[in-house]
Parts: C-alpha cells; sequence; structure tokens
C-alpha cells in the first residue's frame, strides 16, 4: 500500500535545548552534547529542565511576542526557519495554499497558572485577569500565531495528542497534502511545557519527575537508574510537500513520509502498552510496505521513567527479533522530553543519518536495565552504519496514544 | 503626581505594551492610536496597568479621554495628584 501522492520533507526548521538550528543540533548529538540543566519554577523544589535559547526577535517584532504565547514564539521561530531552510519566500507563496499542523502536548496550562498567580498579588479580584488570557489559551493558539506572523490564509490548527504529537502533527500535515487541501504544510510540533510549574508537579506527585546531581544526567532512558522524566520546551516544524511540486522547483529533499500509524491503548490513563505500541509500529510498516528488516534507524520514545520504558523495549525486542541490521536510539537523553515537540525533534535529529550514515547514540546508559536490554541499542558512541535508508520514529503518549512515522532516504 | 509625572507614567506603560515603537516623538495633542501601533487590546493594556500600578479605574464611557497624552493627563491629573511617583 502507498499513498496516493508522495509527500516529502524540503525544509527543517528548529529549536531544541541543545540547538537551534539542525546542523547545530545534530552536532551537538554526535558530540554527545545534552541540553539539559537545572532549572527552578515557581513554587516547586529546584528541578532540571531542556531550555532553548532561540533568538525571539529574529522572527518577531517585541510587541507580539509580548502579546502571545511561549509556544507561538517557539511555533514562530521553528516555522520560518523551515520556510527559510526549504528556499521558499513567504512573498512568493499563495499564502491560501499553506497549512500550519501544530502538535502540542498541552496548551493554555502556563497562561492560566500566570494569570491566577498575578490575581493573587491582587486579593484574588478577577478584575485584573488579563484581557489576553482566552486568545493566548484557545488550543489554536500556537498554529494560529504562525498564521498572523507570515499572513497565512490556509488552514491552521493543533493536533492535541499528549506526547505524540509531534508526529501526529507531520502526518496531519501530510494528509492535508495527499487530500490536496493545501501545498505546502508546516507541520511538527511545539512545547512551552516548562513554564507550568504544574506539569513538573504532577509529574513529581507521580513518581515519575527526573533528579539527578548532574542536570545532564538526569534524562536516562534504558538505564537502571532512571527515576523520571526531564521536561523540556522545544519545538520542530517541518515543510512538507507533494512530491512533484519540490521536483518541480528543484528543492533540497531530506526524505519521503512513506508510512504513518496512529492507534490507541485503550487500556490506561498514563502507562504504555505494548501490545498496542507493537500495532502501531507494524500498522505504519504494512502502509509502507515494509518489514522489520527494512527498517534501519528505530528512534525511541522512552522517557526514562522506570516502567513506560521497559513496556516500550517489549513492543520493539517483539517487532525487531529478527531484525539485526536495525540500530536504535533515544534523543531524548540529551534534550529531555520536549513534549508536544518530541517527535518531531526527535525525527530531525535523526534526519542527517541518510547522509552521514551514523547513527547518535543514547547518552547516559551507564548501567544498562536488562529489560530494556536490546540487542541493537546505540550507547556511548555514535555508531558508522552501512547504510541509513528508512528510520521509524516512534511516539507515545497519555490517555493511551501511539504515534509512528516512517521516512525513507529520497532516491530520486 | 503633577502632570509631567503622570505623563511619565503614561509613556512608561505605552513603552512596556509596544516596546518596538520610538516615543521620543510622540505628539502629545494628537491621538496615541494613530501614532502607533496599537489595537484595542494594546489600549485595554493601558487601562489594566494604570489599575496594576496606581489603582486608578477608567470606566469604559471614559476610555476616549485616554486618547491623546495631553487628554491622558487633563482626565488623570485629578484622580491621580494623591498618587506618589
Amino acid at each position: 500500500m502507498s499513498y496516493p501522492h508522495r509527500i516529502v520533507i524540503t525544509g527543517v526548521g528548529l529549536t531544541a535545548p541543545n540547538g537551534s538550528s539542525l546542523s547545530e543540533f545534530r552536532e551537538n548529538l554526535l558530540n554527545g552534547v545534552s541540553g539539559v540543566r537545572n532549572f527552578e519554577t515557581r513554587y516547586m523544589d529546584p528541578t532540571h529542565a531542556g531550555v532553548c535559547e532561540f533568538d525571539v526577535q529574529r522572527h518577531q517584532k517585541k510587541k507580539d511576542a509580548r502579546r502571545g504565547t511561549r509556544a507561538g514564539q517557539v511555533g514562530i521561530y521553528a516555522s520560518r526557519e523551515a520556510l527559510l531552510d526549504a528556499g521558499l519566500d513567504i512573498e512568493q507563496l499563495d499564502r491560501s495554499r499553506i497549512g500550519v499542523y501544530l502538535g502540542i502536548t498541552e496548551h493554555g496550562n502556563v497562561e492560566t497558572e500566570n494569570e491566577i498567580f498575578n490575581i493573587s498579588q491582587f486579593g484574588y479580584d478577577t478584575k485584573y485577569w488579563s484581557h489576553h488570557h482566552n486568545p493566548r489559551t484557545v488550543a489554536n493558539n500556537p498554529a494560529g500565531e504562525v498564521t498572523l506572523n507570515m499572513g497565512i490564509n490556509g488552514p491552521h490548527y493543533t493536533i492535541g495528542a499528549a506526547c505524540a504529537a509531534g508526529n501526529a502533527g507531520v502526518i496531519q500535515g501530510a494528509q492535508m497534502l495527499i487530500l490536496d487541501d493545501v501545498d505546502i504544510a508546516l507541520a511538527g510540533g511545539v512545547s512551552e511545557s516548562i513554564h507550568t510549574f504544574g506539569i513538573f508537579a504532577s509529574f513529581k506527585s507521580q513518581g515519575a519527575l527526573a533528579f539527578h546531581e548532574d542536570p545532564t544526567k538526569a534524562s536516562r532512558p534504558f538505564d537502571l537508574d532512571r527515576n523520571g522524566i526531564v521536561v523540556s520546551e522545544g519545538g520542530c516544524v517541518y515543510v512538507l510537500e507533494r512530491l512533484e511540486r519540490a521536483k518541480a522547483r528543484g528543492a533540497r529533499i531530506y526524505g519521503e513520509v512513506v508510512g504513518h500509524g496512529i492507534n490507541s491503548d485503550a487500556s490506561d490513563y498514563v502507562l504504555p502498552n505494548p501490545v498496542q505500541q507493537k500495532a502501531c509500529i507494524e500498522l505504519a510498516m504494512k502502509r509502507a510496505g515494509l518489514t522489520p528488516q527494512d527498517i534501519d534507524l528505530v528512534s525511541t520514545h522512552a522517557t526514562s521513567t522506570p516502567l513506560g520504558d521497559v513496556q516500550e523495549c517489549k513492543a520493539l525486542r517483539e517487532v525487531f527479533a529478527d531484525a539485526p541490521q536495525v540500530s536504535i536510539n533515544n534523543t531524548k537523553s540529551f534534550i529531555g522530553h520536549s513534549m508536544g515537540a518530541a517527535g518531531a525533534l526527535e525525527l530531525a535529529g535523526n534526519l542527517p543519518s541518510f547522509e552521514d550514515k551514523t547513527v547518535h547514540h543514547t547518552i547516559n546508559v551507564d548501567n544498562l536495565d536488562p529489560q530494556c536490554a536490546l540487542d541493537q541499542l546505540v550507547t556511548g558512541e555514535p555508531r558508522q552504519v552501512d547504510r541509513v535508508d528508512t528510520i521509524l520514529n516512534v511516539s507515545s503518549g497519555m490517555l493511551g496514544i501511539n504515534s509512528v512515522l516512517i521516512i525513507k532516504r529520497y532516491e530520486g | 503626581m503633577t502632570r509631567e509625572e503622570i505623563r511619565a507614567a503614561v509613556l512608561d506603560i505605552i513603552s512596556s505594551i509596544a516596546p518596538d515603537e520610538e516615543l521620543d516623538s510622540l505628539d502629545g495633542s494628537k491621538n496615541i492610536r494613530d501614532q502607533l501601533d496599537l489595537d484595542s487590546m494594546d489600549f485595554l493594556d493601558i487601562v489594566m496597568e494604570l489599575r496594576k500600578r496606581y489603582k486608578v479605574e477608567v470606566p469604559e464611557e471614559d476610555y476616549m479621554e485616554l486618547a491623546t497624552l495631553d487628554s491622558c493627563a487633563n482626565y488623570l491629573e485629578p484622580k491621580m495628584k494623591e498618587t506618589s511617583a
């Protein structure tokens, strides 16, 4: 089975805790550079987070940055950078044929918490509640800010899919191109989650918030001493186009979207379900017409929680038991969990493997958990391989949502 | 606060709302929104900041009194004469 239109990636824009361009991000992944640092947030004991350092004013006036949200800033930066990377000039495009599809884990908590804190300074008198609260907290806000920034008149919305949202955003964009709804999709995911104390406090109460004396070692998927998630902000947006359009304009093609899967566990609010994770991976491979032996690189979701990592490894062990050629890695070990951006960023961190035939490693696996001991796991240092023709990118999220994306090296 | 202090206070509020704008050349007798890139939501920020910083209430029917820097000073002077700068 294949898609009625071939969909390709022609631009990448991103901000991650360890890099605000694909080249910087990739270099830091290959050099083992973490983006996690100590972090303080309202009401909480000191914790860790992945913080992005992109230049907001590069694409946004100060007034607009103040008016909008952090997720909007991230979305605008990543979208603008993706268009630049694709060699597209927004002024020359039919802006009614561009769609913006951004995955989010959550949105609105940051602003709501800020406003409650704000009115607490005035005896909880609601006349001090900002008139900006509603436009900042509507669920389409990050994608809508992108359209406002660039004068895009095509569709925009966010895709709420917990931590499976980054992949889901890319899948949505590809689907809208297949339907000929748009000619260019700006698709991916964003996260502003480090600016809400609630996400840290909830993970802490759940026993799933990471802590380590050295913040760069706090996110340690598959390691025996892992003790939870490092929350991060970030964003990654792709320019997606139908192949014929990309070829006609001579675009650089990073890869082709050849398979996807989204399914639901229907089993638990928080605990991933390896049966359905496996089913989602198999669904994506079936759509792509690929078998486990055709997959060269698996980018895992593992978030560094004691139970979640084991569950995912169960699924991967079953699917890839007879696929020794595959390399399996994890990007969260470097950048923490960038929530709605995670899937999109993790894919981006691996895309250069098509060209450099190098698989970035998983850092902080000092003492591999036997329950996570996949034979194909790449740890310690990057691995040179003979070929990377297919990347399978796995994400899962709360309420039991899985998303899998398969990208193939474009051969012309 | 004196009229000049009130003008400075309003300008300080505007500078936080419109950080990209050059305010030195603002004509006090002309409509602020005609001179700066401010919309109605930005204007409401001026009202909110007067409330937060100086406990001054500007009812909706008086919003037109804040149209220019001069009219701001005229309107706010009696309300803020006891306010310390």
